[in-house]
């Protein structure tokens, strides 16, 4: 099953690698990654997507809350949760193509932002699968260039990952 | 205020931490830091013949002690020497702390002379890493560096310390922090309550029992609390090679060890069990034989201060994450207050059936009139030490000889690479055994391929005067390689024959040593004997025993614990 584990880590160099090294070391895969400082410097805040059993889930957060620079984490996936990721996409339009695709875009409520006689360049913002939406709804052949952040998520309601 | 440069601040902290020895081999990247050795005479210094060495050298004085080793090489080549070592502690949790030289912070990206990225090298294999950014940090990371490598479950933690950051003329305040506080980083000091008492209540009920206790055990501290446990409870205890000494094995309770090439009383009672009790032990595949085939009627409890090793490869039913010594001593009390008792009649019944599968003998072999048997070596050896000695082993046959047929009543006795399995382990841990050990006998039971590995290390035996006694069962093969080619490979003995050994009591005396060859029976025990009375000599003992022989009990491949082979020819 897919989980997003969200992580929150020693603002240190070399924290991220531990991380990252941990995953391909035993085995485990990770689907998107995405770190950045938080309003506290001295952290990071990490989310990452992978999927596994059960088993290997529980491996992979009791793996992570050994290292060293591990200060808290949470498996969002286990309650209510939000997430987002950020989509850029830079698409072929002229001619008739470029109404088409400004529809697209404000049914999927996302935004123009740099334009070219021939190129849109377009931001989104959702879950996964409205991004993979996008994609499907526009085609792949009118698609130039994509960049996606990677997921980041927090939790509904009250619950909050701080120290 | 008291300003120090960054080698004398770590020197320093080295002696306010209380370390007394440290191995290593110096180099380009460490000079400052040896030259601040040299100015002082507190933290004395080891000087091996290769930096893989060094680390089984504070490897073995760590597992002998229960205290954290220290090693200091330098940059490049220095640190990467030592990989091995630390992989083997790691894999093991021997808490250690390796001090890498590295080259100036200015240098560091640019393929710099004997630049190597240390921290990313080590990362797989260590607790922890950590580096040096600024002089005035060195006191606080060290203190550190020892704290993270001792605490929770132990292991290696390797400290990178760039040229620049121990220049000699740049000096800072010298503050050594009293205390560590690591807002990540805090191993459990106690079990959960609730689930202890869940564990108690288990095995007041239980009808086939059995303790399976592991390294954890030792490096815990908590032999005491297992014994006092094992005892009031009556029930039978077996435990994993890392565990060796956990409990005594001489005790009627203990039925030897288990798993691969354990007995074939421990690995029935396990395949029978109904409860297992698991003490500091990881379920590791040499133990659990096929995971899916696994002791199909048992619960496990199983404690450890290790989270991810419970229910990693085998379910627990009743997890306890805790210090063992916490948990048992606490396990103690709840059985001694407990209104239950063990069901007699159920445990009666379970240790007839134990003394039956006992009384069949599985670690039996054949004796012969001319040959010597390398069981018979072990066996020796036992009895003329005592069953006293320190044994310190490399990798093979001789390996697990030396497991099943020493005798340990005690723990931090046995000191071997369980985990990694890294031939040329021996020699250099039994020095740093010895070292600290000087009237004990330590032994460094060996085969002619493993003691190669590390064979230069003869030379720092003559300069600090170690006294070990090198036991060579030379059997003229990579051993164990050649018993799986036997046993899965129809005697296809693929490079596994060592041909052109070198005369082993020459070697010996050419690094100033006493060499002594045995190739009759008759002799064995004479000579070792004399052997060991040669307490002022390092001795180096070639024992030309079968060839031919193989280890027994093993359990099949890919079978349950309960299949095993006994014999070349007998299978259960
Ligand atoms: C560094 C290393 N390389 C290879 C192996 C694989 N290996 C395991 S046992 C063994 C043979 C050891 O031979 P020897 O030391 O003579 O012991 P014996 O089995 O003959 O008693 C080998 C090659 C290992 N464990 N460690
Ligand atoms: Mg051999």
């Amino acid at each position: 099953m897919r989980r997003i584990i969200s992580v929150l880590l020693e603002n240190e160099p070399g924290a991220l690698s531990r991380v990252v090294g941990l995953f391909s070391q035993r085995n485990y895969n990770i689907e998107t990654l995405t770190v950045a400082p938080t309003e506290d410097e001295t952290l990071s805040r990490l989310t990452v997507t992978t999927s596994g059993s059960d088993r290997v889930i529980e491996q992979i957060t009791k793996q992570l809350n050994k290292l060293i620079e591990v200060v808290k984490l949470v498996d969002l996936t286990e309650g209510a949760h939000i997430e987002r990721e950020l989509m850029l996409v830079k698409l072929k339009a002229t001619g008739s193509q470029r109404a088409e695709i400004k529809r697209t875009v404000d049914i999927f409520r996302g935004q123009i932002v740099d334009v070219t006689s021939s190129v849109y360049t377009v931001q989104l913002a959702g879950n996964s699968e409205k991004l993979d939406g996008f994609i499907q709804a526009i085609g792949t052949s009118g698609v130039l260039e994509v960049v996606r952040s990677g997921v980041s998520g927090i939790a509904r309601g009250e619950k909050v990952l701080s120290l | 205020m008291e300003l120090l440069s960054g080698a004398d601040m770590l020197i320093r902290s080295l002696q306010d931490e209380g370390i007394e020895y440290i191995y290593g081999y110096p180099g380009g990247a460490a000079l400052h830091i040896y030259d601040a050795l040299f100015r002082q005479d507190k933290v004395k210094h080891i000087l091996v013949r290769h930096e893989q060495a060094a680390v089984h050298m504070a490897d073995g004085y760590a597992r002998a002690t229960g205290l954290p080793g220290t090693v200091l090489v330098t940059s490049g080549p220095g640190a990467t020497n030592t990989i091995t070592g630390i992989a083997t502690a790691f894999m093991d949790s021997i808490p250690l702390v390796v001090l890498c030289g590295q080259v100036a912070s200015t240098l560091i990206g640019e393929d710099a002379f004997q630049e190597t990225d240390m921290i990313g090298v080590s990362r797989p294999v260590v607790k922890h890493n950590l580096s040096v950014r600024h002089p005035e940090e060195i006191p606080g990371i060290i203190r550190k560096a020892y704290y993270i490598a001792a605490t929770g479950r132990p292991g290696p933690v390797v400290v990178d310390i760039p040229k620049d950051m121990t220049t000699p003329n740049e000096r800072y305040e010298y503050v050594f922090p009293k205390k560590v506080k690591l807002r990540s980083y805090n191993p459990a000091i106690r079990g959960h309550a609730g689930q202890i008492k869940k564990a108690v209540d288990m095995l007041m009920a239980a009808k086939r029992p059995i303790i399976y206790a592991g390294g954890g055990v030792i490096l815990g501290k908590a032999t005491d609390q297992l014994t006092e446990l094992v005892r009031m409870l009556g029930y039978p205890i077996t435990n994993t090679l890392m565990g060796i000494g956990c409990y005594p094995a001489s005790d009627k309770q203990h039925l030897g060890w288990l798993g691969m090439h354990g007995t074939y009383e421990s690995n029935m009672a396990m395949h029978h069990s109904d409860l297992i009790l698991c003490v500091g032990a990881r379920f590791d595949d040499r133990v659990t034989n096929a995971t899916e085939k696994f002791c199909p009627g048992a619960r496990i409890v199983h404690i450890d201060i290790d989270p991810a090793s419970i229910s990693k490869t085998i379910d627990a039913d009743v997890p306890i994450v805790g210090p063992v010594d916490a948990v048992l001593k606490e396990m103690i009390t709840l059985v001694r207050e407990s209104k239950e008792t063990p069901d007699a009649d159920a445990i009666a019944a379970w240790w007839k059936q134990i003394e039956e599968w006992r009384a069949f003998h599985g670690m039996r072999y054949e004796t012969s009139p001319d040959v010597i048997k390398p069981q018979e070596v072990v066996e020796a050896l036992c009895r003329l030490t005592n069953g006293e000695a320190f044994v310190t082993s490399d990798v093979g046959q001789h390996q697990m000889f030396a497991a099943q047929y020493y005798k340990f009543d005690k723990p931090n006795r046995w000191i071997n690479s369980g985990g990694l399995g890294t031939m040329g382990f021996g020699l250099p841990a039994a020095m740093g055994v010895k070292l600290t050990h000087p009237d004990d006998d330590v032994l460094c039971i060996t085969g002619e391929g493993s003691i190669q590995m590390n064979i230069q290390e003869l030379s720092t035996c003559k300069q600090y005067n170690l006294p070990v006694k090198i036991i060579n069962l030379n059997n003229q093969a990579l051993g164990m390689v050649k018993q799986w080619q036997d046993m899965n490979y129809e005697s296809r003995h693929a490079e596994s024959y060592m041909g052109s050994l070198p005369d082993f009591i020459k070697l010996a005396e050419a690094y100033g040593h006493v060499g002594v060859r045995i190739d009759r029976k008759e002799d064995l025990e004479p000579k070792l004997k004399e052997v060991l009375a040669m307490k002022d000599d390092l001795v180096f003992v070639d024992i030309y025993v079968d060839r031919f022989e193989h280890v027994y009990p093993m359990q099949v491949a890919r079978g349950s614990m309960k299949d095993m082979w006994l014999s070349k020819t007998e299978r259960v």
